[in-house]
């Protein structure tokens, strides 16, 4: 194909992509390196029968001007980068300085807001995406022993978790975890504690938060499997229980391989969609327990105040945590397209 | 497979039989007991004294008259409005999937005929755009929409969509054109058509499978989305599930959750009609990068 129709053909995609992704991503990068004019003070004069006081009040005149002449804001350079609720140098130095071991000093770092959104994000992540892709296997090899006309009902049942709006299903799953709920009655009965109440303990609401991701994300690993397993090559399985091999070696040596480069796969979709969890915490309202990057982000932009500067920072700082992840995928994807 | 469903142990068919009947459960109960559910009153759907009175609803007859109410339905969608959000949904979803399907169709098709280096390039800028949270993207939208004065509208909401849903449609699309023989179009140019009419005549016809699964999941982003359209739609212009998301901020505190249940039971509804029609396309097109790729 020429380079000039291969130009017209992917222009509009490309000009979208550009405009509303790369672009917002150089503005994001640029914001985050300015903050929002301070506000100009000026002294006024009140005098009154009793005398003159003078008081401060904000020049709404001066602001704007300022606000006009550089619309951006001030450079603060890494200021925003490194402030309280980002990198907190300072605070985390003071609690490396102060802390008697690292039990102390981890719990006192986990308590900042990006460190806290960090370890959460991150422990859903690691959590999550191994037990997606046990789970979905082990459904996977269980739907494929299934007779054949039952099998379309499992798949459709099966999907339901995955296709539903994450908002919307960790509503449903929260509402019947809520201490009335069916869930939450079942849990205290099973505790033996009345009082139990996953919403306000934080390992517990952990554990939900994950359960959760566990539950939207295994159908997905198990009809990627699923699909796998029909074109295991019946000549191999045949040939290897012929030599002998039990049910388990079967699965080890034949179609564990043969499932190898599917979990190359699931596994760095769900590095991705994992990192960006976001939904199920607003949905939980667990923010008191669980934060994640992309809430935190959110967060800053909600409210009253829309925080510009701060959310732009979280987000180049999540891009990097993105970036990070996937380097060895991209890396290796760049080896095996240049060995072709 | 026969030979080894007969040598099967009957432990092993037993466990085999759990695990589905266990998944079945956790992939299906919730929905049914939510749906059952947001026939009652708050009262036994979030019930203090026994959690089957959500079944048996003692509540919803003592104070309705009857065991079933649509009560929270009449909530949701007459007090609180939600038939606009609905609407404003399907103007959304329709216009994302026609727009981006048409830009993707165009874009893979030329990435799948194109034989030089920076396709790949493009194909990898486009996994790293495919790996960004979205919400990374919206501090940056913001002041430019407020100073153009675009914030607010579904059209924007329905430009950024199609955008962030473009590097997954390109490569579902992109892989699914180099399944179509290239000698089909090529045979065309020899008969005198150019690239364009080549495509529009020759591949156009017969490119309607993978248009409509990829159109399944753009449609599934432009429904689900909630980062995006919480964040740049106005309260008026809001979709169904970031107005879920203020039923929950607004109602909770009103004792009307039940509202909220009745509304997410209607955004369900949908996906779920559409999961039963198009089960055969939803699942070869998430297989469809793996098992090529």
């Amino acid at each position: 194909m020429k380079h000039k129709t291969f130009f017209w053909f992917v222009l509009p995609s490309s000009l979208a992509m550009l405009l509303f992704i790369f672009v917002p991503i150089v503005s994001v990068l640029v914001q985050s390196v300015y903050v929002d004019h301070e506000q100009v003070i000026k002294e006024v004069e009140n005098c009154g029968p009793f005398g003159c006081t003078t008081t401060t009040a904000v020049d709404q005149e001066a602001t704007q001007a300022l606000q006009q002449a550089s619309p951006l804001g001030r450079f603060a350079g890494l200021d925003t980068y490194l402030d309280r609720s980002h990198l907190a140098i300072d605070e985390v130095r003071a609690a490396w300085n102060s802390s008697n071991g690292m039990a102390e000093f981890y719990a006192k770092v986990v308590n900042l807001p990006f460190y806290k959104a960090m370890s959460f994000t991150l422990a859903y992540t690691f959590i999550v995406t191994p037990l997606v892709i046990i789970f979905g296997f082990i459904i996977a090899v269980a739907v494929n022993s299934a007779t054949r006309k039952i099998r379309g009902p499992l798949i459709f049942f099966s999907l339901l978790p995955m296709m539903v709006t994450p908002l919307v299903g960790s509503l449903i799953i929260f509402w019947m975890v809520d201490a009335r709920g069916v869930i939450g009655a079942a849990l205290q009965y099973l505790a033996g504690d009345p009082d139990l109440s996953v919403k306000a303990s934080t390992p517990l609401t952990w554990v939900m938060l994950m359960v959760y991701g566990v539950w939207h994300s295994a159908p997905f690993a198990f009809i990627v499997y699923y699909a796998g397993l029909q074109t295991v090559n019946s000549d191999t399985l045949e040939s290897a229980m012929i030599d002998g091999a039990s049910r388990w070696e079967q699965i080890r040596y034949v179609i564990i391989p043969h499932l190898l480069p599917l979990t190359t796969f699931i596994a760095l979709m769900q590095l991705m969609d994992n990192f960006r969890v976001f939904e199920p915490i607003v949905s939980f309202s667990a923010s008191a327990h669980a934060t994640s990057l992309s809430w935190a982000i959110y967060n800053d932009l909600g409210g009253e105040t829309r925080q510009l500067s701060s959310a732009a920072a979280t987000s180049v700082l999540t891009i990097l945590g993105i970036a990070i992840l996937l380097t060895p995928v991209l890396v290796r994807t760049w080896r095996d397209f240049s060995r072709k | 497979m026969t030979a080894l469903t007969q040598r099967r142990s009957t432990a092993l068919n037993v466990l085999l039989i759990g695990i589905l009947v266990a998944w079945m459960l956790m992939a299906a109960f919730p929905f049914l007991w939510t749906l059952w559910g947001s026939f009652k009153v708050e009262g036994d759907f979030f019930s203090k004294a026994d959690w089957v009175n959500a079944l048996t609803g003692p509540l919803t007859q003592a104070e309705t008259g009857r065991t079933f109410t649509g009560a929270g339905y009449h909530g949701a969608w007459i007090k609180e409005a939600f038939g606009l959000a609905a609407i404003n949904t399907v103007i959304v979803c329709l216009f994302v999937v026609t727009i981006s399907l048409t830009f993707g169709t165009l874009g893979g098709y030329a990435l799948s005929r194109s034989t030089y280096r920076y396709t790949f390039w493009f194909l990898i800028i486009a996994l790293i755009f495919r790996a960004m949270p979205p919400i990374t993207l919206v501090s940056g939208y913001l002041p430019v929409f407020f100073q153009w004065n675009m914030w607010g509208k579904l059209s924007t909401a329905i430009i950024v969509l199609v955008a962030i849903n473009q590097p997954f449609t390109l490569w579902m699309l992109h892989s699914f054109f180099k399944n179509i023989p290239k000698d089909l179009d090529e045979s065309a140019m020899v008969d005198g058509c150019n690239r364009f009419q080549a495509f529009r005549h020759v591949i156009v016809p017969v490119m309607w499978p993978g248009v409509i699964t990829t159109g399944l999941f753009s449609f599934l982003l432009a429904y689900n989305d909630f980062a995006v359209t919480a964040m740049i739609l106005s309260k008026e212009n809001q979709t169904m599930v970031p107005k879920i998301a203020s039923f929950l901020g607004t109602t909770q505190t009103k004792g009307n959750v039940m509202f909220a249940v009745a509304a997410v039971v209607s955004v369900t509804a949908p996906l779920f009609v559409m999961i039963m029609v198009f089960q055969r396309q939803i699942v070869s097109g998430l297989t469809a990068g793996a098992v090529k790729g």
